[in-house]
């Protein structure tokens, strides 16, 4: 396309490459500040010299956050969260989604039962009257209040049901005439052939569970039960209780840090598995924007 | 086959729409569900709180101002970044500016406590080109707007994203017939790309009104503090701070289904405007 490039163009170009460095710079720079926060000192901390570098380079607040009773064991939450959570997500959106991608004619109430799903969008219960049903049904404290009320993802279900709208029917009808049955056709062809579509929504529930704190903080009583970014939340409020409650062999540790950059280094922890994976998982997130605009 | 996803459904959203009624009940745990009716009394109590009211404009001020901003900060950046022709600068760019949705509030929050403190990074540098320093998180003046920037700072990757796949799926051709008949650059962004782009965007701005009164609990319940009530406090974190804090459940679930049901609405009213104007269906 390049016909001409005049000075203006030139300019222009300039202007924006510079622009958008800046911006993208933006985005990135406070991690940077974050993790030259954590390996710093306190001194240099307490009197704001720290910029994106550290300085009095200690691993103190990275042990202090690492012998803390409570990070390793949140983390594993999560973990187990995350497994048993997206797991149960995925089968239950697979369950709905393949009947609901089926023409009114070949599911009777197809219409019905998909207003029920999208129902559960538009109009929830809300804070109390979810909190009694947890509490009433006897999950508080059990991973089961985290992972069960959200077990069914109705936006992410409707974006595999698009998928699967999309594939070619032949593909079901053939295996039907050749005596599969439905669960066969589910499992043997639509799952396999659907990888793509499958990943991104897994990827959205997996994301989804990792992030979630608030229903953390309200289901569980114990702070041994919380998710990581719970106790994070948690953590970031009253970083000097926690300093104070600690004491006892940590007083060395303790002189060469302070709750900023104690507070840093979890946060960074915190931060770290996403800043892993997130560059390869996301061109399966622009993938799945482009699946969830399929028009029905 | 859809039977599990049925009975999570019944279990999770629906009988939770049962547990409502404490709305119009004096809610006490021995009786649960089953307490003394009272009619509308819980919702003229809300109304006669201070503390409630305030959150209606703040909810709407803070909740508009991130939508407006929301669908044009990323089609602006989406614009700009789809004039740059190396595509590694690009795909990094993008990249750059994915980042921060990947991270959870509470972790964006923490970093933004720590940067944006009256002596943080951010003071620092005002105070070193000649500023005041800022009380960007304490000020009730300055803290909606804090929360304005530092959300669309978050979330503007992910619609950078989607206006750009948007834009890849136009017709270069378009773009060479305009050349041809001598349409500038900014005439082509003109007349060829907003028009192309007007259905999305007319699609995701219809698709956020159904959030008009979800100014974002997540972040301004990790950043917010008493002393930015007045213009800070939103409907969720009043609701929150009444209802768990308090144990006021009776109020605090009035407060809930008011707010479930405009927004109900207006989420409806999204949607058919949606496929209406941009024939748009999602299910």
């Amino acid at each position: 396309m390049k016909i001409k490039t005049g000075l203006s163009r030139k300019i222009f170009l300039c202007i924006n490459y510079t622009f958008l460095g800046v911006t993208a710079l933006l985005c990135l720079l406070p991690f940077v500040h974050l993790l030259a926060l954590s390996f710093s000192g306190s001194v240099p901390v307490a009197a704001g010299s720290v910029g994106l570098w550290p300085r009095d380079f200690t691993f103190a607040s990275y042990q202090f956050a690492l012998k803390s009773p409570y990070f390793f064991r949140t983390m594993g939450n999560s973990f187990v969260r995350v497994v048993l959570g997206a797991g149960l997500n995925l089968l239950l959106m697979l369950l709905m989604a393949y009947p609901l991608s089926k023409p009114r004619e070949k599911l009777l109430g197809r219409n019905i039962y998909m207003g029920i799903c999208v129902f559960t969008m538009i109009f929830s219960g809300g804070l109390i009257p979810n909190y009694m049903v947890i509490n009433q049904l006897g999950l508080m404290d059990t991973i089961w209040a985290l992972v069960l009320p959200g077990a069914l993802p109705v936006y992410n279900m409707v974006i595999l049901m698009n998928f699967f709208r999309g594939l070619p029917p032949e593909l079901e009808d053939a295996a039907l005439i050749d005596g599969a049955n439905e669960w066969c056709v589910l499992w043997r062809i639509i799952v396999p052939v659907s990888k793509p579509g499958i990943a991104t929504v897994l990827l959205f529930c997996i994301v989804g569970h990792w992030n979630s704190w608030f229903d953390g903080i309200i289901y569980m009583n114990k702070m041994i039960h919380y998710p990581l970014q719970s106790y994070l939340q948690k953590m970031i409020m009253d970083m000097e209780t926690m300093m104070r409650a600690s004491g006892g062999d940590y007083v060395l540790l303790l002189s060469m840090m302070n709750a900023r950059t104690g507070r840093a280094a979890q946060l960074f922890l915190g931060a770290l598995p996403m800043l892993i994976v997130y560059p390869f998982l996301q061109k399966y997130f622009t993938k799945g924007l482009v699946l969830g605009s399929v028009k029905g | 086959m859809m039977i599990p996803g049925l009975i999570i459904l019944a279990v999770f959203a629906y009988y939770p729409l049962y547990g409502l009624v404490i709305a119009f009940e004096d809610y006490s745990v021995a009786k649960g569900f089953h307490s003394p009716w009272v009619g509308l009394e819980n919702f003229r109590y809300i109304f006669s709180m201070p503390g409630f009211v305030r959150t209606i404009p703040n909810t709407l001020f803070i909740a508009i101002c991130k939508i407006v901003l929301g669908v044009a900060v990323p089609v602006a950046f989406a614009l700009l970044l789809n004039e740059i022709g190396n595509g590694f600068v690009k795909r990094t760019f993008q990249t750059l500016v994915y980042l921060p949705n990947f991270l959870s509030w509470v972790i964006i929050a923490g970093v933004f406590i720590d940067i944006l403190a009256t002596d943080g990074v951010v003071n620092r540098i005002l105070g070193r080109i000649g500023f005041a320093p800022v009380s960007f998180l304490g000020n009730p003046e300055v803290f909606p707007f804090t929360m304005i920037v530092t959300d669309v700072w978050k979330g503007f990757g992910f619609g950078t994203v989607v206006y750009l796949a948007a834009l890849s799926g136009i017709d270069p051709g378009l773009y060479e017939a305009a050349m041809i008949d001598g349409a500038g650059r900014l005439s082509q962004v003109r007349y060829i790309t907003m028009p192309c782009l007007k259905s999305i965007i007319v699609l995701m701005a219809f698709l956020s009104l159904g959030n008009i009164f979800n100014a974002g609990f997540d972040q301004i319940y990790n950043l917010y503090n008493s002393a930015v009530y007045e213009t800070g406090d939103i409907i969720d974190t009043y609701v929150f701070r009444i209802g768990i804090e308090q144990a006021q459940y009776s109020a605090a679930t009035a407060v809930g289904l008011i707010k479930s049901v405009i927004s109900g609405l207006l989420l409806v009213t999204a949607y058919s405007l949606a496929y209406k104007f941009a024939d748009y269906r999602v299910f």
